[in-house]
């Protein structure tokens, strides 16, 4: 089973976490085209690569991101939401 | 007559046990440490099974766990591998796979129409005409398999255990013992695991008549087994490889979940057999099959015999032969030029007459095949694969030993991800790139000389120290030089074929040539065809040969063929050991115990356990639920709600973050206020609802459907990451109860527990109060889902049994009716109250549910609001109405999820539908065509059986409303 770095709670089996979906910014809902928001809320990129993603620590409640490479199934780093640069 | 010869160095028979048995009905003695093929093999029995498909005897082949023609059943158990299991005292064994026992199978007739019988047979021989498949399918299934299983198997627990190291060590030979040694000096936590019952690998058969190998062992062996840092698990094996390094070590008592840091595979190589005609014959049997009978059990593998080989192992073997007291009247030597190094010298110096350039063209079968008497040699032209029959002569014997080359034992290392190449000074298939934190070291690494595989394991065990950041030293291994240990197509073609590649599946050598010819000449095609490597073994003795013989088939080099793809489990791995207890919680309201003793039926909602309804003498499920639901209609019932989610939002931005987190409008709801409150997703898809209740200024207490709540306060959760409000989030679901009270006695029943005033005036519908009953703190709100007239009591989880209770007995003089989960699903429905994930979908939209009050659109921003502003541009495609069937419908009642049909076009479905017995009438929901959705349209359901129901829109709610007192 895969491990996964919480960054508050360490290492822990990826049982214990909830896949969030790519790390994505919302276009301006004032001022984005009904195209430009239908592509943000339907169209996901699935080529394999290094993504940024929200992760889950279910019994920590704690939400994080982790670089990981879908391609080669490394997580690089997880840091707290807008901790990016802390990290 | 016996077989067993004197003590040998390490032997792993206790001669001071005698244990008795029977096999087939006759009885037999063993040595404790003997397997049962071991002991069968001393006492002189050579058929020790049936193959499995032409029901050919057949003795031992590899001794290596991997012998599947020797499966056994004790009555209770099956398939029991020979090789593997360990005679018990009073064991009572029989072959499987026979119909009269394993010497006079009556099935064995098979054998000699398999001529009739080609691979791809049942394929193209059965399956048309279709009707008679059927009849076919039982004779084929009846046929297949082994052994029959026990429904009366005992039930035994094996347990689950997890371990962790920094580096697991699978194999214990030379490399593997080495790299231990070598990583716990360092300080590294070492956890050595190996299947067979003692550790030592090829150290404990291997030996060339010499003493050499012992010694080594004895001196690996006394610091392995007294060094601390060192945990060793032997007869367990490392059942297959995942992701992070988890490897699941499987014993007999269960299986242990390793995770280690790193890991060295160092699991050595399968003996591969010569393929010849008769090759199968109980007596043929791989080189290290009969060096491990003599070193390990000491039993002579056959009195006279020939040894047949393709590289210098045949020669080590003649040694140990020799050694045991076997006479070796040759050795046949399939390369021209033979072998060349100072044991083909020592061989002849023993008076062994070496054929070079030659090989086994048949073996002789004794009397019904049940041994060797003999073995035709004849020239071989290694370079044209050419058997020369004409230039023959027979060796009379009793046994043939034959060792022609390896395979890696590399199922880990391919599960692992690793990419293998094919290695020409070799012949062998060896790592050339390995994922992260694994590492080979020995014979599956390509490395053979016992001096080179010492130093293999040392370099693999500083390859894990530099990984985990460690001191480590450059060790190098020196190149092998010698001849191949394999050869690179030890394969005799025959006219009479039975020259077996499979042993597991009888497939012969013109079964390749078959499935190539109708066009399954790929390796993972010709898998699939033949079955080569499908049966028990999976391939451990036939996949190398499968894909040299397609290579030279295709006039590809052996790398262009590749492998067929490596699965767990490594070994078959019984049932039991992976069965288990069932770790799912329930989540258990503070009520559950009452319930229980109450008769409630109960049913999972999300995590927890709820009442379904209650259990009545006499009474059917449905009437029962009829009943209920007529308590609360006609006076009063009571239902435990605690398992609905509750959150609770505090600070000075808890009005903004609801606003942006649901549809609706929170910002102006007045303190004791409640609110509908809808949750969308960013693409405007109806999530779920639930209720806000205002409680202060800056104190928000939300409830969420039950199943729904974990992952809305997840999303919760992450939209408080994004926007970063002040506010403090808590779930509070399992901190309180709820108790519903409703029916047109309610508020007399409640107003009898507490002081609080339930007038409308006080209390009107959508109001929230912190107030007291039976003495307890509880906050009370004022619903209407089931009924228009009912309280919610939210009280602390520690006192809800209490505050139930009391309004039990305030609700006695008025018959209070504990419902259940079905009648309140009724009630609701007779509300015409729709339930988010029941009457709506993934892809439901607000306007599609009626819910377009509910939306808050002239806020600035809510999650989902910029899609419902495109939706809201569009048609609608379907609408949500209520309906009802004719008065006194009696046709075949529709179900949920049968679809609504206008002419020959699929409109819409039925999402629920019910009888009430308020309403005497069927009454549901169901998406229909937006052009009929007003009161008194018709529309049509088609049922199961494709029978078209007739249903009219009617107005919510489907009952007359009551107005209480």
């Amino acid at each position: 089973m895969k491990l996964l770095q919480c960054p508050m709670n360490g290492t822990r089996p990826i049982s214990e976490f909830v896949f969030g979906g790519e790390l994505r910014a919302m276009p301006n809902p004032e001022t984005s085209t009904d195209k430009e928001w239908a592509a943000y809320v339907h169209n996901r990129n699935g080529a394999p690569g290094l993504k940024k993603e929200w992760w889950y620590h279910g019994p920590s409640g704690t939400w994080f991101i982790a670089e990981r490479n879908t391609l080669t199934e490394e997580v690089l780093r997880t840091y707290l939401f807008g901790q990016e640069t802390a990290a | 007559m016996s077989n067993r010869i004197g003590k040998k160095p390490g032997e792993w028979i206790n001669r001071e046990a005698t244990l008795r048995f029977s096999y087939e009905g006759k009885d037999f003695t063993a040595y404790e440490g003997d397997t049962i093929s071991s002991a069968l093999w001393a006492a002189g029995e050579k058929v020790l099974g049936r193959s499995f498909k032409y029901h050919r005897p057949r003795g031992v082949l590899s001794s290596a766990n991997h012998d599947v023609n020797v499966m056994l059943t004790d009555g209770i158990d099956t398939n029991m591998r020979g090789d593997v299991i360990a005679v018990r005292d009073g064991m009572k064994l029989e072959a499987v796979n026979t119909i009269g026992g394993v010497k006079a199978d009556r099935n064995r007739f098979i054998d000699s129409i398999s001529p009739l019988l080609p691979v791809g047979f049942y394929y193209k021989a059965f399956h048309t005409p279709r009707r008679f498949f059927p009849f076919w399918e039982n004779i084929i299934r009846k046929a297949a398999g082994l052994g029959i299983v026990n429904f009366n198997f005992p039930r035994v627990v094996k347990r689950k255990s997890n371990t962790h190291c920094d580096v697991l060590v699978i194999g214990t030979g030379p490399a593997g013992l080495m790299a231990a040694l070598v990583a716990a000096d360092a300080g590294l936590e070492v956890t050595l695991a190996d299947e067979n019952q003692h550790a030592g690998g090829s150290l404990t058969y291997d030996r060339a008549g010499a003493s050499e190998a012992a010694s080594k062992l004895s001196e690996l062996m006394g610091r392995v087994k007294t060094h601390q840092n060192i945990s060793l698990h032997t007869a367990s094996y490392a059942a297959g490889y995942y992701t992070d390094h988890l490897i699941p070590i499987v014993g007999e008592n269960g299986i242990t979940k390793v995770r280690a840091k790193a890991v060295i595979v160092a699991t050595g190589v399968f003996e591969q057999p010569p393929v010849f005609r008769y090759n199968d014959l109980p007596g043929v049997m791989l080189g290290s099959s009969a060096q491990r009978l003599i070193h390990r059990y000491a039993v002579k593998p056959f009195h006279s015999g020939i040894v047949v080989t393709a590289n210098n192992h045949g020669y080590r073997v003649a040694l140990d032969l020799l050694q045991a007291g076997v006479k070796v009247s040759a050795l046949i030597d399939m390369r021209a030029l033979g072998e060349a190094s100072v044991l083909a010298e020592d061989v002849l110096g023993k008076g062994v007459v070496v054929h070079k350039g030659c090989c086994v063209y048949e073996a002789l079968p004794s009397k019904g095949q049940m041994g060797v008497a003999g073995a035709v040699i004849c020239t071989y032209d290694e370079v044209a694969n050419q058997a020369n029959p004409s230039n023959s002569f027979t060796l009379e014997c009793d046994g043939i030993a034959m060792s022609a080359g390896w395979a890696p034992a590399a199922a880990l290392l391919y599960q692992a991800g690793t990419q293998m190449r094919y290695d020409g000074t070799t012949q062998q298939f060896v790592p050339a790139k390995l994922p992260s934190g694994v590492f080979a070291a020995g014979k599956v690494n390509g490395v053979f000389s016992l001096e080179q595989r010492l130093q293999d394991g040392a370099r693999a065990a500083n390859e894990v120290l530099r990984y985990l950041g460690k001191n480590a030293l450059e060790v190098s291994v020196d190149r092998y030089v010698g001849s191949s240990p394999s050869h690179a197509y030890p394969i005799v073609p025959h006219p009479k074929a039975k020259n077996f590649v499979d042993f597991d599946e009888d497939i012969q050598l013109k079964d390749f040539v078959n499935a190539a010819q109708e066009g399954f000449d790929n390796i993972e095609l010709m898998k699939r065809f033949t079955t080569v490597g499908m049966g028990p073994s999976q391939g451990k003795h036939s996949n190398m040969n499968a894909i040299r013989i397609l290579a030279k088939i295709r006039g590809l080099p052996v790398e262009k063929i590749g492998t067929t793809t490596a699965r767990p489990f490594f070994h078959p791995t019984p049932i039991g050991h992976l069965a288990g207890r069932g770790f799912h919680p329930h989540r258990l309201t503070p009520m559950h115990a009452w319930h229980e003793a109450a008769g409630a039926e109960f049913t999972e909602v999300g995590a927890w356990l709820r009442a379904a309804y209650y259990h009545k003498p006499n009474l059917s499920k449905q009437e029962v639920i009829q009943e209920e639901a007529l308590a609360v209609r006609q006076s009063v019932g009571i239902i435990d709600g605690g398992s609905l989610g509750k959150f609770e939002v505090q600070g000075a931005d808890a009005a903004e973050f609801l606003e942006r987190f649901y549809a609706g409008k929170f910002a102006s709801q007045a303190v004791g206020e409640t609110r509908y409150a809808l949750m969308l997703d960013e693409s405007g898809v109806v999530v779920d609802d639930g209720v806000v209740s205002r409680l202060a200024e800056d104190v928000f207490y939300i409830t969420v459907s039950t199943s729904n709540a974990a992952a809305v306060y997840r999303e919760m959760q992450r939209w408080l990451q994004i926007w970063k409000l002040q506010i403090g989030l808590i779930n509070v679901t399992g901190a309180y109860g709820l108790i519903n009270v409703t029916g047109p006695n309610a508020r007399v029943v409640v107003g009898k527990v507490t002081k609080l005033s339930l007038a409308d005036s006080d209390l009107p519908c959508g109001g929230i109060r912190e107030t007291e009953i039976a003495g307890v703190a509880v906050r009370l709100v004022r619903v209407g889902f089931v009924s228009n007239l009912a309280y919610e009591i939210h009280v602390p989880a520690g006192n809800a049994l209490h505050v139930w209770n009391a309004l039990m007995t305030a609700g006695e003089s008025h018959g209070i009716r504990p419902f259940g989960t079905d009648a309140q699903r009724l009630l609701r429905l007779e509300m015409g109250n729709h339930l988010v994930g029941h009457d709506t979908d993934g892809l439901t939209n607000p306007y599609e549910i009626g819910a377009e009050w509910a939306l808050g659109m002239d806020k600035p921003f809510f999650v989902g609001q910029r899609s419902l502003k495109i939706i809201a541009k569009r048609p609608a495609k379907k609408r949500l109405v209520h309906f009802m069937l004719e008065a006194g419908f009696s046709g075949e009642m529709p179900f949920e999820c049968n679809l609504v049909m206008k002419q020959d076009e699929i409109k819409g479905r039925v999402t629920s539908i019910s009888f009430s017995r308020s309403v005497n009438r069927v009454i549901g929901f169901a998406y229909v065509d937006p052009a009929d959705v007003n009161p008194g349209a018709k529309f049509h359901i088609r049922t199961d059986s494709g029978s078209m129901v007739e249903a009219t829109v009617v107005k919510a709610p489907f009952v007359q409303l009551e107005r209480g007192e």
